[in-house]
């Protein structure tokens, strides 16, 4: 059935196609009128069999025959005796149908209408499956309607595990069966069917698809179900908080606009212009329902009683990662008060999922907060990204507070997880000689870091993983992009790992009395990841890197400034995420491709300026709606940022008429390419 | 052969080609002429088709066995010099009977049950034997339409036993390497990988326009037993594809014991014909195929194809001696026991015929020259193959009927040169009664005794001996799970090459091979030289009936 190469027909079989055409469409049109004429006799259901039998891909044959069943079943009462022989011919036309094309969806979908009407017996309808899965044991649409009749049959999902296994010792090499297997055992674990438990049963599972995996490692159905038992080994089904800002424990300077102008500054100074600093919670999978509701808030500072909490997601769900609140503490008298906050969550239900799980572990954090007098300095100088960067001081305290482990341990059935995923690291280990090998070894290797919690030994494994994307991009360049990605993932999580290797990438920067600053330039990172760990940082340098856009950083609602230079973004589109973070002052996207490629695919993506109709006329789109549509991609991410400085030379869009663009969008700007606009 | 009934004389009594015996050989020899359009007369002195590839009765096989074996060997009798009819210009050689077989021993342990049963045994003389699904013999069938008389089943698994007394599973495809329970991981890796590496150059050869050679010329002329190991194959493996699937008897690692040290290209092709009688019928199972009834349809088979084109069979008739001319010595015709001369211008003889050597001697140089190929020679190869037959109740593996084992050497005893090979079969392929199974066991040797000895070892390790009453308890704990044997026959075969000697040619004995390649590759090849013929059943080819009936279990051979 699979992999038979498409010979080209002879002349003679193109005329008996013709030939059959021609007498299909007498056929049809025949057909047609009928059913336009609502004729349901016996002449015209036996043209419409006829018509199926040699077409089953015509499907408004299929939705006429239902009429006349329906219309003859209304005429004849409910007595089964002669309802049955009606729907049983249905059955046979079905067959027939399928012996034609047993890929016909509608003569699938047909044979299931007539078995939900309830009269046919479904006895001869898995022996009808044996037969067109003996002729391709892959077919979905059979496998699809065995599902349909197990569940009509209330045939036990045990006995259904048992066709698959003996699906898969016939010929392992079928997707079906094993997607099959993966639906019955997700099923028989959540009822915790009578000894499925996943930690005996996934174990065993692995058991079996390394037969096929090692068999022959070139075929790929065998990994499919073996990424999808990873998934289930390393998943948590009840979502965690995995880190917040501020961080429990820890202690937190606030203060107003401008900079703080005291002692040397350390990672807790916030200052903000608005008095209020960002509550962040950030989720292992994305939740709904946080609210002043779920979130209970013990706080000393005044004004924050009801808290409104936003999801940060760059599709308007409901749903997300990461979630802020906004709390205010501009009502408070400065001094060398500490205001205590303590923050609850998970001890009333309401924070589920996107996969319908509760978070259920109550988890609860407290952080001080002090708040300082505004700085007088509010002079707007240059920010610049070349020097005044002086290495952090590795030994310092501070650090320890901001990287921690959040909740991700608590109470979770982690020992035969781990087991599992140790275990198949052994194993993979054999076949590393292959591509697939390689990247499963990887997998499971950053699943092993996930699930680490002895400090001592985490972070063992990066530098394995790391060698084995470069390996993975060097063998197989047609997915480099992958590689390179999940390089970048790995690499972050090393970089993120422990206080100490996070240190050497942190510099004071002297130029802002001192703010720290995470410089990650020049590591040839192509996507950001680790985001959960960095939220305290203020200032982020990711320039000469290969990055194609900025998600993730949202999350990071501290930041203020963003250097981008140097990178592979190709649009403002690709900045959209940044549009959350509204405390960013200062972005450099100067040299990169923004405007080199006029087709760009990530504008179908987004929202479009003729499409948007909730979006009130603004000034500028009223002066100047001409620049607005050439350049609505920079119009929307810049219109919703505050910026102060924006360097945007080296790239194919800068010129006069973007500049002067740039400056009716943002009039508040001080800095344009270096340069204070109107001199 | 004194006692003959009474034959009405042969007409005609001339005739393009006599074949004497019903051998496989013979049979398609006689099957192959006749097609062809000659005129073929096809003799037996037994009175069933197969002679030494028959599938007999109990007794039968046993009377067989015994009037064909050296051991009691009576003194050819002097027969009265019957001067040829035309005796001026003809001279007659008496002809001799050779033994091909030694140590025969026969014993039943449970004669009443058998006697019961006795005529539903078809019992194969020259067994283990089954038929690849590439076979040869199969395309020969097909081509010449003897398939239509056959009918065949799947030998439902195989698998390498050791001195443990454990069966395990020949891991022989994808699947069954998937579903084995004896190999780690990495040992199925690279057994695929293996395979892979077979089928890619299998693929190639095929396809010539494909440059890329994946196995190198170096390797291929390297002995196999080297190559795999340099696929890095662990030695468990390597016996498994050298003994159980490219069906070698030798002990590849040692030197000195090793009569045919296979290279990597033999090797290769031994196990192209593996994979490739894998695939070839979809209703078979592997790629083993067993004929229902036994192997003596085979050669009856094509003996019935022999006849529809116009062969004339005559079973009970030996050929006593040959006619010769006088003059030039050349080959006229032969004697029949019933005393009428038959004439033919080529003769096909049984590997069993021979000419005395007290006749030779009185003979002239072309007379000798013409009878070279009936002379017994010294046995230059002393290779012999040790045969034994179990009858046993029960099954040596539950659930399986139909089964073959093979036993690597060495895997019995430090002492086993060659690998013996075991074949059960069941009531499926109606060779014996329901709740019983029929054991061929063989073994190439040197002398009788290191065979039977072999052969013993090997049926110890899957057979339960009837044990007398009174020590049953001792090993009764032990013993409780094999079959127990009913009746055992143990003989010893000699291998007989064949020969072309223009026009009188001698055909080869069973070999010592599972299959019937080789036995049908030279039976053709020497069927070539004899007539002249380009092609066998060149005419055949698109009178295939194609019979698709549906029969239970069975495997319908057809071309596709």
């Amino acid at each position: 059935m699979h992999g038979r190469p498409r010979k080209a027909s002879k002349p003679e079989e193109e005329a008996a196609s013709a030939a059959k055409a021609v007498k299909l469409r007498s056929l049809q049109s025949q057909f047609m009128t009928y059913h336009h004429d609502k004729i349901y006799t016996k002449e015209a259901i036996e043209l419409s069999t006829k018509l199926l039998e040699i077409n089953p891909e015509a499907y408004t044959a299929w939705n006429y025959r239902k009429l006349a069943v329906e219309d003859s079943l209304s005429r004849i009462g409910p007595d089964p005796s002669l309802v049955k022989p009606i729907l049983d011919e249905e059955l046979r036309v079905v067959e027939n149908a399928l012996k034609q094309n047993f890929k016909s969806y509608g003569a699938w979908h047909h044979r299931k209408w007539v078995l939900s009407k309830g009269h046919s017996s479904t006895g001869n309808e898995l022996k009808l499956l044996d037969k067109f899965q003996k002729l391709d044991s892959r077919n979905f649409h059979a496998w699809n309607y065995r599902r349909f009749v197990v569940e009509l049959t209330n045939r036990s999902e045990q006995d259904e595990l048992q066709y698959t296994d003996d699906m898969i010792n016939n010929n392992f090499s079928n997707y079906s069966a094993w997607h099959n297997r993966s639906v019955l055992l997700s099923s028989l674990l959540a009822n915790r069917a009578d000894g499925f438990v996943p930690e005996k049963k996934i174990p065993d599972e692995y058991e079996i698809v390394h037969q096929a995996i090692f068999t022959d490692p070139d075929d790929q159905s065998g990994w499919f179900y073996h990424l999808w038992l990873l998934d289930q080994t390393v998943n948590v089904e009840s979502p965690l908080l995995t880190s917040s800002w501020p961080s429990h424990g820890s202690s937190v300077i606030l203060s107003g606009a401008g900079c703080f102008n005291g002692s040397p500054s350390n990672f807790t100074t916030f200052c903000s212009e608005t008095g209020s600093f960002p509550l962040i919670l950030y989720f292992d999978q994305a939740v709904g329902g946080v609210s002043s509701l779920t979130v209970t808030l013990d706080s000393e500072l005044k004004g924050n009683e009801n808290l409104v909490w936003e999801p940060i997601s760059n599709k308007s769900s409901q749903v997300s990662c990461v979630w802020v609140a906004r709390l205010n503490f501009s009502s408070q008298p400065c001094g060398s008060k500490d205001y205590k906050v303590k923050v609850r969550l998970g001890n009333s239900p309401g924070i589920v999922s996107s996969r319908g799980f509760n978070f259920s572990a109550p988890y609860e954090f407290v952080f001080t907060a002090h708040v300082h007098d505004p700085a007088k300095d509010s002079q707007e100088r240059i920010v610049s990204w070349t020097d005044g960067f002086e290495l952090w001081d590795a030994q310092s305290k501070d650090l320890n507070s901001l990287v921690t482990l959040g909740q991700l341990n608590a109470g979770i059935d982690l020992k035969w997880r781990q087991a599992a995923i140790d275990s198949e690291i052994e194993c993979f280990r054999l076949l590393a000689d292959s591509k697939i090998g390689k990247l499963t070894l990887a997998r499971l290797l950053m699943a092993s870091e996930a699930m680490m919690s002895d400090a001592a030994v985490k972070g063992v494994h990066y530098e394995e993983i790391l060698q084995l994307y470069n390996d993975l991009m060097a063998l197989d360049s047609s997915h480099h992009h992958y590689y390179k990605d999940e390089h970048s993932v790995a690499f972050l999580h090393k970089v993120t790992s422990s206080s100490e290797s996070l240190s050497r990438y942190l510099f004071r920067y002297r130029d802002m009395n001192n703010l720290v600053c995470l410089r990650l330039n020049k590591l040839s990172l192509s996507r950001i990841a680790s985001v959960n760990k960095l939220l305290f940082v203020q200032m982020l340098d990711l320039s000469h890197n290969e990055l194609h856009s900025t998600e993730g950083l949202e999350a990071m609602q501290l930041l203020s400034c963003l250097n981008l230079s140097h990178n592979r973004i190709r649009s403002f589109s690709a900045l959209d995420s940044l549009r959350h973070v509204k405390q960013l002052k200062v972005l450099d996207v100067s040299h990169n491709h923004i405007g080199k490629h006029s087709v760009d695919t990530t504008r179908y993506l987004c929202s479009s300026p003729l499409s948007n109709s909730d979006l009130s006329q603004d000034d500028v789109r009223r002066q100047n709606p001409g620049l607005v549509t050439k350049y609505w991609d920079a119009y929307f991410v810049l219109r919703d940022l505050n910026l102060k400085q924006l360097d945007i030379a080296g790239n194919e869009i800068a010129g006069d008429e973007f500049n002067s663009f740039v400056l009716q969008v943002v009039p508040k700007l001080v800095w344009l390419n270096g340069q204070k606009p109107g001199n | 052969m004194i006692d003959l009934p009474p034959y009405p004389p042969l007409d005609p009594s001339n005739y393009y080609l006599i074949v004497v015996g019903t051998g496989v050989s013979e049979s398609v020899s006689a099957a192959a002429a006749s097609s062809s359009g000659s005129s073929v007369l096809h003799l037996d002195p037994n009175p069933f088709y197969g002679s030494h590839f028959a599938s007999l009765s109990l007794p039968d096989l046993t009377s067989f066995l015994h009037s064909n074996s050296v051991s009691p060997h009576p003194p050819p009798p002097s027969s009265p010099p019957i001067l040829p009819s035309n005796s001026h210009e003809l001279i007659s050689v008496d002809l001799v009977h050779r033994s091909l077989y030694s140590s025969v021993e026969i014993s039943s342990f449970d004669s009443e049950i058998l006697e019961e049963h006795s005529r539903r045994f078809n019992v194969d003389l020259c067994g283990p034997r089954v038929v690849f699904c590439a076979d040869e013999s199969i395309n020969l069938m097909l081509k010449s339409g003897a398939n239509n008389y056959v009918e065949f089943k799947s030998i439902d698994a195989s698998f390498v036993g050791d001195s443990s007394g454990e069966l395990r599973n020949v891991p022989d495809s994808r699947a069954a390497i998937f579903k084995s329970k004896s190999l780690t991981l990495l040992e199925k890796n690279l057994l695929m990988k293996f395979f892979k590496l077979v089928q890619s150059q299998l693929a190639e050869s095929d396809d010539t326009t494909t440059t890329t050679v994946k196995i190198s010329e170096e390797d291929m002329e390297s002995p196999f037993v080297d190559f795999l190991a340099k696929m890095r194959l662990p030695p468990n493996i390597k016996s498994i594809i050298l003994y159980a699937i490219a069906m070698l008897d030798y002990d590849q690692d040692n030197m000195e014991t090793c009569r045919h040290l296979l290279k990597t290209k033999e090797g290769i092709d031994r196990l192209a014909l593996y994979i490739k009688s894998m695939g070839r019928f979809s209703n078979a199972l592997g790629a083993l195929i067993y004929p229902i009834y036994g192997q003596g349809e085979l050669p009856q088979a094509f003996c019935r194809r022999a006849a529809v084109k116009g062969c004339i069979y005559v079973l009970r008739m030996p050929i006593t001696a040959l006619l010769l001319d006088k003059e030039t010595g050349d080959y006229k015709g032969v004697r029949l026991a019933s005393g009428q001369e038959i004439f033919s211008q080529k003769l096909i003889l049984d590997p069993c015929i021979n000419v005395g050597l007290e006749s030779l001697s009185s003979l002239t140089d072309q007379q000798n020259e013409t009878l070279r190929v009936l002379v017994p020679k010294a046995m230059i190869n002393k290779e012999k193959i040790a045969r034994g037959i179990c009858v046993i109740r029960g099954s040596v593996k539950s659930d399986i009927s139909n089964a073959l084992i093979v036993y690597p050497p060495k895997s019995l005893f430090p002492e086993q040169l060659t690998a013996i090979r075991v074949l059960q079969l069941g009531s499926g392929v109606a060779v014996c009664p329901a709740d019983m199974h029929v054991l061929y066991f063989s073994i190439l040797c040197e002398n009788d005794d290191q065979g039977i000895k072999a052969l013993l070892s090997a049926m110890s390790n899957l057979i339960r001996l009837p044990v007398p009453e009174s020590d049953s308890s001792v090993e009764n704990d032990t013993c409780e799970a094999k079959p127990l044997l009913l009746w055992r026959a143990l003989y010893v075969q000699e291998l007989v090459k064949g020969e072309f000697g223009g026009t009188i040619s001698s055909m080869p004995s069973a070999d010592g091979s599972l299959n019937y390649k080789e036995t049908v590759e030279s039976a053709v090849k020497l069927y070539e030289q004899i007539m002249g013929s380009e092609e066998l059943f060149k005419e055949e080819e698109t009178s295939l009936e194609n019979t698709t009936e549906e029969n239970e279990g069975g495997v319908e051979i057809e071309e596709n």
